[in-house]
């Protein structure tokens, strides 16, 4: 068991910038998700922590011990990759032993391992199987099980479930997760998938362009977005932003007001598609052109003055392309955002 | 369905004809040239010639193999084949493992260069290397002709080893590594099993590449010719009958050692499959 501190890492590969002097704690036992889309430096930031890939500066530290210019089979971890990386000429049962056979543990050691790690996964009947034979499903649990083998002090995931289809992907998720808990191994777990996120980590780190836009925990990550790029990259469907005019501190459009931490100019609100109640007339000017029943909800999707927003509502509502609404966020969960500069303003005002 | 109209009858007709063809194709010269050796003084001159072989006898074979040399020549052409194919995997591979892992500047230059090796026409290098081999006391050797012989094998066993490698996944490798293997570990335990049935197949290829070459054996060698230069100037005073005996002699090991290898060679394809 170990925490991870990556210290001021930066990497460049020619003339471009992966990641910009990135820093990061990573509790022991901690389940961390590094979030983004593809291109955003996460997965290179995986590979540096691993070994497999170097980085232009900066340290890496693995339980206190600075790995940053060890070899991957130097700095006791184990990593599972995103299209599994199964050894395909060793039985289900070599795979899982591949890490301990490497330690030079005895024979009975790898057995008693082997049997742990392929229990925790429900491998077993498949043990002396070729990985020909199995299925994306099942390889990818070869893949775990080969990690949990070796009782790493941190554990690293390459969007691990992005290859499986999304019954087995949910499945895989809520399994995962027991399991992991259950080891208590630090984990890094690498995905662009904002539910698998939100669903297993901890804490979650959202990158964008080699940095780190916001890490805090799913809740509050999701509620409180610290910039743009988070709230419409967290949560589906992404959130809302419109921009209002402000003038003498309050922010108005249509039928809405609300005081703001600016005095002239304008303001970006975002708002969660879940945080607006439908009126016939009063509030926000709001144009239906589609809707979308997602049997729980009732997606709305419309245009306030020409901006795109998405509404969230009771299946039930009577709405038909074409109605005007009016919308009314709920005032406590607006996020006002600087359109500047893409940030949050603080707690609204 | 036009599929469905064509009766199943019909159908294994046309797959069994096509297989059939095929088959005959590879086997029907194979089955002429040893008829040819075993039919005698005088079956090669007969005609219509009888397909079956009634009056085969093994005189002309006996006599060939009789022939002084024919022995040490084959021994020798065995010899230089394998050196050849030893070279060739030894150099061929882990250029292959450079062009398909890591990018360097000039890899296009390389991989064309690679392939440009086999537009010097042997004719014009056969009379600088002869000159160069006398004095570096490699003329007439086994060594000497498999060096040769590994030049033309060279590009083939680089290019097709580097598309083998390319087929691995790099995750494999990575995995190794992270699971506590160096380079060198994850090669030997991953990397190579995954590769062997390719490489087989290049060695097979380069093997026979050597085994059939001609011009380079029969100018580099004096007393030590492989069997195929050694036929060359042997038979070209010899009855046809007995030429034959020789090209069924030349023939016989490519054939053997593709048929005792072949279990590689389709494992290789069950590999591209996957």
């Amino acid at each position: 068991m170990a925490g991870i501190t990556i210290d001021r890492i930066e990497k460049k590969f020619g003339t471009v910038t992966a990641l910009q002097q990135l820093s990061l704690e990573v509790a022991d036992g901690e389940f961390l998700a590094l979030l983004g889309p593809s291109g955003c430096g996460k997965t290179t930031l995986l590979r540096i922590i691993a070994g497999l890939e170097s980085q232009t500066s900066g340290r890496i530290l693995i339980g206190g011990r600075d790995v940053s210019m060890l070899p991957p089979r130097e700095r006791g971890l184990a990593m599972v990759f995103q299209n599994y990386a199964v050894f395909p000429h060793m039985t289900v049962y070599e795979n899982v032993a591949f890490g301990l056979r490497m330690k030079g543990v005895s024979d009975a050691e790898v057995r008693r391992q082997v049997e742990r790690a392929a229990g925790l996964l429900h491998i077993e009947p498949y043990l002396d199987r070729y990985p020909a034979k199995l299925s994306g499903g099942q390889r990818q649990r070869v893949a775990v099980a080969r990690a949990l083998a070796v009782q790493p002090a941190v554990l690293l995931m390459d969007e691990p479930l992005s290859n499986l289809d999304a019954l087995l992907r949910l499945e895989m998720r809520s399994e995962l997760k027991s399991v992991l808990s259950a080891s208590g191994t630090t984990t890094v777990y690498v995905t662009h998938d904002q539910t698998e996120a939100m669903g297993l980590a901890d804490r979650i780190a959202v990158m964008h362009k080699g940095v780190i836009e916001q890490i805090d925990r799913p809740q509050p990550l999701y509620e409180r977005p610290a910039t743009r790029f988070v709230g419409g990259f967290v949560g589906s469907p992404p959130m809302n932003f419109i921009d209002l005019p402000v003038s003498g501190g309050i922010a108005r459009l249509g039928g809405f007001s609300s005081p703001v931490a600016m005095g002239e100019g304008t303001i970006t609100a975002g708002i969660r598609a879940e945080d607006i109640a439908v009126t016939e007339a009063v509030g926000l000017p709001f144009d239906v052109s589609v809707c979308e029943p997602l049997g729980a909800t009732l997606l709305v999707t419309g245009r306030i003055g020409g901006q795109l927003a998405r509404v969230s509502v009771r299946p039930d509502v009577q709405v038909r392309p074409g109605d005007r609404l009016g919308l009314v966020p709920n005032a406590d969960r607006i996020v006002w955002i600087d359109p500047a500069n893409g940030k949050a303003l603080g707690a609204a005002a | 369905m036009s599929a469905a109209t064509v009766s199943p009858g019909l159908r294994r007709l046309v797959f069994w004809s096509g297989i059939a063809a095929l088959c005959a194709w590879v086997i029907v010269p194979i089955y002429l040239i040893a008829l040819g050796a075993f039919g005698g003084r005088t079956g090669v001159f007969r005609w219509p010639k009888s397909l079956l072989p009634w009056d085969s006898t093994l005189t002309a074979m006996q006599t060939f193999l009789a022939v002084e040399g024919v022995w040490s020549a084959a021994l020798n052409g065995a010899l230089v084949a394998c050196l050849t194919m030893l070279f060739s995997l030894l150099l061929g591979a882990p250029a292959g493992y450079a062009l398909a892992r890591y990018s360097f500047t000039g890899q296009n230059a390389f991989r064309m260069l690679v392939v440009l090796t086999r537009a010097f026409p042997l004719a014009i290098l056969a009379l600088p290397l002869t000159v160069t081999f006398i004095r570096t006391g490699l003329y007439d050797t086994a060594i000497g002709v498999a060096l040769v012989h590994t030049a033309l094998a060279l590009p083939f066993a680089a290019l097709v080893s580097a598309s083998l490698f390319m087929g691995i996944p790099r995750e494999l490798e990575e995995a190794a590594w992270v699971f506590g293997c160096t380079g060198l570990q994850a090669f030997r335990r991953i990397v190579l099993p995954l590769a062997l049935p390719g490489l087989a197949a290049a060695a097979i290829f380069a093997f026979v590449i050597s085994w059939n070459e001609v011009f380079a054996a029969s100018v580099l060698t004096v007393r030590n010719k492989t069997l195929t230069a050694y036929l060359l100037t042997v038979l070209a005073e010899s009855p046809l009958h007995f030429r034959f005996a020789g090209g069924f002699l030349l023939i016989l090991p490519s054939v053997l050692f593709i048929f005792a290898v072949r279990k590689y060679l389709f494992a290789m394809w069950g590999i591209a499959n996957r």
